[in-house]
């Protein structure tokens, strides 16, 4: 006999969708002129019209953050500041059901992530950094740290709104005004962001919030009125930006890619490490940096955890990411698809050995099935390339030195994951790996105070915790 | 009266311990504040700084994992050799500056005791730059800084020994390794340094010295792919732009300072931080 799950589907209701957005400049909603398309990944049914931010709309984003700086913001006291943040935290909360719902229609993951992870880690955000407002000179950069001015900041479509409030919570807590720039295919919780900052009454200008595509991300990054730019995307964006600030002033911080290593020794708790491999790699169907994408397991358990893993990725279940039963939602756009599509396909083609369980995939929308291939060596694509989807490279190693030689052995360096219940055992190879983010007996696991970002080609700076509001801050020493 | 006639020193590069001259067989000229011959210096070559890096690298793994004691009492130890050497240093900084001896001991006083600054960093830089978080969660966590591999560097102009030092020492203090080309007109200074850091218990490779030319030398540096970081606190402002572009190739963390502070050792530090469950 078998059980099936009924569905389970969360209303849309609570979320009403205008049928065309502006960009929020100075504290108001201003009309685009030209528009694109956002869509519901799993349906690809046509949610809004977005506003494609040109040269004059992010020269007005820009003009409207320097005086919301000059007149407002950098004078007013961290105390006040930090009030509008607790105020914006609280908001968040309140209507966190229709965040949660919106984030799913516009991006495709289950409600369950979005309604459990994505929403409130948002709010957690700007309630940490609201406390930070009156306590910079705490901060570890001297006695009066400065805000860096007007940040220009530049987000993915993996984390629509948590992205956002990774962004802006420090940035506004240090005393800061924002650009931001929510991704091409995910901009609806930005705008309702946007709201909270309305209902918050937050001085107009603070935050400014232009949509549109790279074109408008580029704007962001040239722009002679901007001193800091932040952003989260993929390394090579991460280059060209680099190179196009070089000759400027302006701060940088980039949060790009990564390759993680998966780390299982021998003396792995397995069932809980087969827990946190799907976990890994599953979550948020594997459009996460900082994935368990490279899975390397001691020789002498492969078989015994591949087989656990394998009978667990049959229970995954894939599809409706509005059921609240859903643990794989839609890919989120027909290109990452194409993406990941194509890169699977190299690891067909080199030689690696491909398993998905069964599952019926619905037949409009984007979506691929969970994936592993095994037999991968270290200079496959998919070893190599990030996927960016729900795809896993699996290898093997002998001893912990080779387990750590493969880990390292990437220019990435965003994450890690260690598997053991060798306390000496983890916190060697926790030195040894070259990573920003460790995760020992747990994987993928985000919190406001704890800092995030990599090593190497994973980027500049970290997020969240002291380390996160230092990169908006101006201390003494260095330039 | 003596009519001996006195043995000159080469001046030759410092790459893994040994004074190797450089492959190319270049050399400049450097002469003294008044326009007399001083010395034919390295003129080094990319390969030379290649050599470097690869010695730089090997050596990396054993300076990060030194303890913070140990690397303090080195830096330490450096610094007591640099103080029993001061009139040397004295010496060949009149001689090519052409400054007062008043103005050369004060260099070479601020050079020692920088020096025993920075060796008491070495074991407190993690407690002041790292944290526990307390997430909202039945986790541990923890961020600790910890050296980021290679860094290059180029030492500013003047002053020649000080400055060199200003550079080095907050890059090796974490756990880094270093290759630096010490100031094309004053390179004695760095030069004679490299004899102080040799009886210094310092192990091979983790601070190797080259001579040459900025212009040259700062674009190979950049576009290296196994340097991780870039001091440029020596270079002219208007190179900075390029070679920011040419580093970002591989996202070279590149700074540049201009007074000592601890922040000079946490910029060529990464965070990391770990995460694990807490439970029966």
């Amino acid at each position: 006999m078998s059980f099936e799950y009924a569905p389970a589907p969360e209303s849309r209701a609570v979320v009403s969708i205008k049928p065309k957005y502006g960009h929020f400049i100075g504290g108001k909603f201003v009309a685009g002129s030209k528009h694109f398309p956002t869509i519901n990944p799993a349906t690809e049914e046509v949610l809004s019209q977005i506003a494609l931010a040109g040269k004059a709309e992010v020269d007005a984003a820009v003009k409207a953050a320097r005086k919301a700086y000059t007149t407002t913001w950098s004078k007013m006291s961290g105390k006040e500041r930090g009030k509008y943040l607790y105020r914006i935290a609280r908001i968040m909360q309140e209507r966190a059901r229709e965040f949660a719902v919106l984030e799913t229609l516009d991006n495709g993951k289950p409600i369950r992530e979005s309604r459990d992870t994505d929403i409130p880690l948002a709010a957690a955000h700007f309630f940490y950094h609201a406390g930070w407002a009156d306590k910079l000179e705490y901060a570890g950069l001297g006695t009066s740290p400065k805000p860096l001015g007007v940040a220009g900041q530049i987000i993915p479509w993996n984390f629509p709104l948590l992205m956002l409030a990774w962004k802006v919570a420090p940035a506004l807590a240090a005393g800061n005004t924002v650009v931001l720039k929510p991704a091409e295919s995910t901009p609806l919780t930005a705008l309702l962001f946007a709201e909270v900052c309305q209902q918050a009454e937050l001085p107009a200008g603070v935050v400014n919030i232009v949509t549109g595509d790279g074109s408008t991300g580029a704007l962001i990054v040239n722009h002679p009125g901007i001193d800091k730019i932040a952003f989260t995307g993929s390394t090579e964006v991460g280059k060209i930006i680099a190179r196009a600030v070089a000759p400027t002033k302006k701060s940088v911080t980039l949060e790009l890619g990564g390759k993680a290593a998966n780390i299982v020794f021998d003396d792995a708790p397995i069932d809980e490490t087969v827990e946190g491999i799907v976990n890994g790699i599953f979550f948020n169907q594997g459009h996460v940096c900082c994935a368990g994408s490279r899975l390397l397991l001691q020789e002498n358990v492969a078989e015994e955890v591949l087989h656990k893993l394998k009978n667990r990725m049959e229970k995954i279940r894939v599809g409706d990411p509005m059921d609240k039963n859903t643990d794989v939602g839609a890919i989120n756009s027909k290109e990452q698809l194409v993406k990941i599509t194509e890169l699977a396909a190299a690891g067909d083609a080199e030689g690696a050995e491909r398993w998905s369980p069964a599952c019926t995939l619905p037949v409009k929308g984007f979506w691929f099935a969970p994936t592993i291939f095994t037999g991968v060596t270290q200079a496959h694509r998919i070893a190599r390339e990030e996927i960016f989807g729900p795809v896993l490279s699996v290898l093997t190693f002998r001893t912990p030195q080779e387990a750590i030689e493969k880990a390292n052995n990437t220019p990435f360096g965003l994450s890690a994951g260690v598997w053991s219940e060798k306390g000496s055992r983890i916190l060697w190879a926790s030195q040894q790996l070259r990573a920003g983010v460790i995760w020992a007996n747990t994987f993928n696991k985000f919190d406001p105070t704890s800092p995030f970002g990599g090593y190497k080609e994973s980027g500049w700076g970290r997020e969240g915790g002291r380390h996160g509001l230092s990169a908006y801050l101006k201390g003494v020493g260095h330039e | 009266m003596s009519n001996r006639i006195d043995v000159k020193k080469t001046y030759k590069l410092y790459i893994n311990g040994a004074f190797p001259r450089t492959e190319s067989g270049r050399t400049y000229e450097v002469k003294s504040a008044k326009g007399a011959f001083i010395a034919n210096p390295c003129l080094a070559s990319r390969k030379d700084l290649r050599d470097a890096v690869v010695a730089a690298r090997a050596a990396h793994a054993g300076w990060n994992k030194a303890t913070a004691y140990n690397r303090g009492q080195i830096l330490y130890r450096i610094a007591e050799m640099l103080e029993g050497r001061r009139a040397q240093f004295v010496d060949e900084i009149m001689q090519v500056t052409g400054v007062t001896k008043i103005k050369a001991e004060k260099e070479v006083t601020d050079s020692v005791d920088r020096l025993v600054w920075y060796a008491g960093w070495t074991d407190k830089i993690a407690s002041f730059a790292g944290s526990t978080n307390p997430v909202a969660g039945p986790f541990y966590n923890f961020t600790i800084p910890e050296s980021m591999g290679v860094v290059a560097a180029i030492a500013p102009e003047t002053p020649s020994l000080l400055g060199f030092i200003d550079v080095v020492a907050p890059i090796i203090a974490s756990g880094n390794t270093v290759v630096i080309l010490a100031s094309t007109k004053a390179p004695l200074s760095a030069m004679t340094f490299a004899e102080v850091l040799a009886t210094s218990d310092l192990p091979n490779g983790v601070i190797n010295i080259l001579t040459g030319k900025k212009e040259e030398i700062a674009p190979w540096m950049a576009s290296h792919m196994d340097i991780d970081a870039l001091d440029i606190s020596g270079l002219p402002a208007k190179l900075h732009a390029e070679t920011k572009v040419a580093g970002a190739e591989n996202l070279k963390r590149i700074h540049s300072f201009k007074s000592a502070d601890p922040g000079r050792i946490i910029a060529f530090m990464e965070a990391k931080t770990v995460w694990h469950p807490i439970g029966l």
